[in-house]
């Protein structure tokens, strides 16, 4: 008797059931088309083993995968050593040769604080309409990183909404793009920039990190990690460290990560109506940043010869280098000869330090 | 007189479509380079004959190398 006491299928809920569903979901949209699948396939097994009734993965101070989730992400030690990675793997000069490329950057940060407004006026909490707002900035270990810190109720599914939205910015972007912008506008050619010499290269991850730490000391870890990151890479006499951050380390914390934000998912948590607004917030707010990027640079073309096509202001949203390279599509549609794909990268990675920033200016005022 | 074609984004070359001697005409593929895992076709400038190309599949090209020369007919 106490066998089948001890039996998880007589404990399971339909609640429970339909989120296999979406796990399984994940999973096929991972394997067959590829939709973020170094994420995607851990969360949706995550999803599915944390809604098998009684194994306790997530059982607080026994279960093994709790285990994961509480050192690796609530003691904020996982997204800091992703950013690590993502700094080593970054390369500054398409933003160095062309700075004024950053204010695009910081212009897609506006999505993230009209859906924060937005959200707050719903009825989320502060803390809640900031962590649902940072989807917008298309990053994930930064709203992960936020999200442990200020709503972790919220994590699960603002992390699958800002995985999600980053595999589906080919389409999601496209539209966008093209309402807001003329072919003239479309077709613009954009100078080359300066030359950026390996001295600057080496210099920025450090005053960089610096500057923006003194600005918003909130931002450090991420920001920190970002920058030594960088500097592991451009000083190019770390060559293991670069490559052990960017590749084997960067791997294995993934699968950490990945497991332990499918595993918050249980059915309880998951499945109420307010999931349901965080996608759409969510998606308000990719979408607004999209736009303020592109507007950022047709404002930005009054007042300058040097006219910047404003299909780049849409990298402004993190997604690297994915947002890059539907600009780079979506320019080379209206003139093939257009090569928007290294311009785009400037706002694109500005926009990963945007959101750092947005996410460090939340923490310090909701904290 | 022989036009340059010109790298218009650093990367490497994914592939080169078209041999030494080879008719082509404007807008043509020529060759393909690899930039953030995204293949980019490079276009002949204008109707010729290639006559020189200068990398070949693999190669690492930085902005305004010359990738292949091209006599005009």
């Amino acid at each position: 008797m106490v066998f089948f006491e001890n039996m998880g299928l007589l404990a399971l809920t339909p609640g429970m059931v339909f989120m296999w569903v979406i796990g399984f979901v994940l999973i096929y949209l991972a394997i067959t088309r590829q939709y973020e699948p170094l994420l995607l396939l851990p969360i949706g097994f995550g999803i599915i083993i944390t809604n098998l009734p009684l194994s306790f993965l997530m059982e607080p101070g026994e279960g093994l995968i709790w285990r994961f989730y509480h050192y690796g992400i609530e003691w904020e030690i996982i997204p800091p050593l992703i950013f690590l990675g993502l700094g080593a793997l970054t390369d500054f000069s398409a933003l160095l040769s062309q700075p004024r490329l950053i204010f695009l950057g910081a212009a897609a940060q506006v999505g993230v604080y009209v859906t924060f407004f937005i959200a707050y006026a719903m009825g989320f909490s502060l803390e809640e309409a900031a962590t649902i707002g940072i989807i917008g900035g298309a990053d994930g270990p930064t709203t992960i990183y936020l999200a442990a810190r200020l709503a972790p109720q919220l994590l699960g599914a603002c992390a699958v909404a800002a995985y999600s939205y980053m595999a589906l910015v080919p389409i999601i972007m496209p539209p966008i793009m093209k309402l807001l912008t003329t072919d003239t506008e479309r077709k613009i050619r954009m100078k080359k920039g300066r030359k950026v010499t390996a001295r600057e290269k080496v210099f920025f991850p450090l005053i960089a990190a610096m500057v923006i730490i003194l600005l918003v000391p909130a931002s450090a870890p991420l920001i920190a990690m970002f920058m030594m990151g960088n500097l592991f890479r451009e000083s190019k006499v770390v060559e293991r460290l670069n490559d052990t951050a960017q590749n084997s380390l960067m791997n294995i914390v993934t699968i950490f990560l990945g497991v332990s934000i499918g595993a918050t998912m249980n059915a309880e948590v998951f499945l109420r109506k307010e999931v349901i607004f965080i996608f759409f917030l969510g998606l308000f707010a990719f979408m607004i940043s999209t736009a303020s990027g592109i507007l950022l640079a047709k404002f930005m073309n009054l007042f300058t010869s040097n006219k910047i096509n404003p299909l780049v202001g849409a990298a402004g949203v993190s997604a690297v280098p994915m947002a890059a390279r539907v600009v780079q599509k979506v320019g080379a549609a209206a003139d093939k000869r257009n090569y928007l794909l290294m311009f785009a990268m400037g706002p694109n990675i500005a926009g990963v330090i945007g959101t750092v920033i947005a996410a460090g200016i939340f923490i310090s005022i909701l904290k | 007189m022989a036009t340059e074609v010109l790298v218009p984004l650093a990367g490497n070359i994914w592939v080169v479509l078209v041999n030494v001697g080879d008719e082509v005409e404007e807008d043509d593929e020529l060759l393909v380079i690899e930039a953030l895992k995204m293949e980019n076709p490079v276009y002949a400038p204008c109707d010729g004959t290639v006559s020189e190309i200068r990398v070949k599949k693999g190669d690492v090209v930085e902005d305004d190398d010359v990738l292949m020369l091209i006599e005009e007919s």
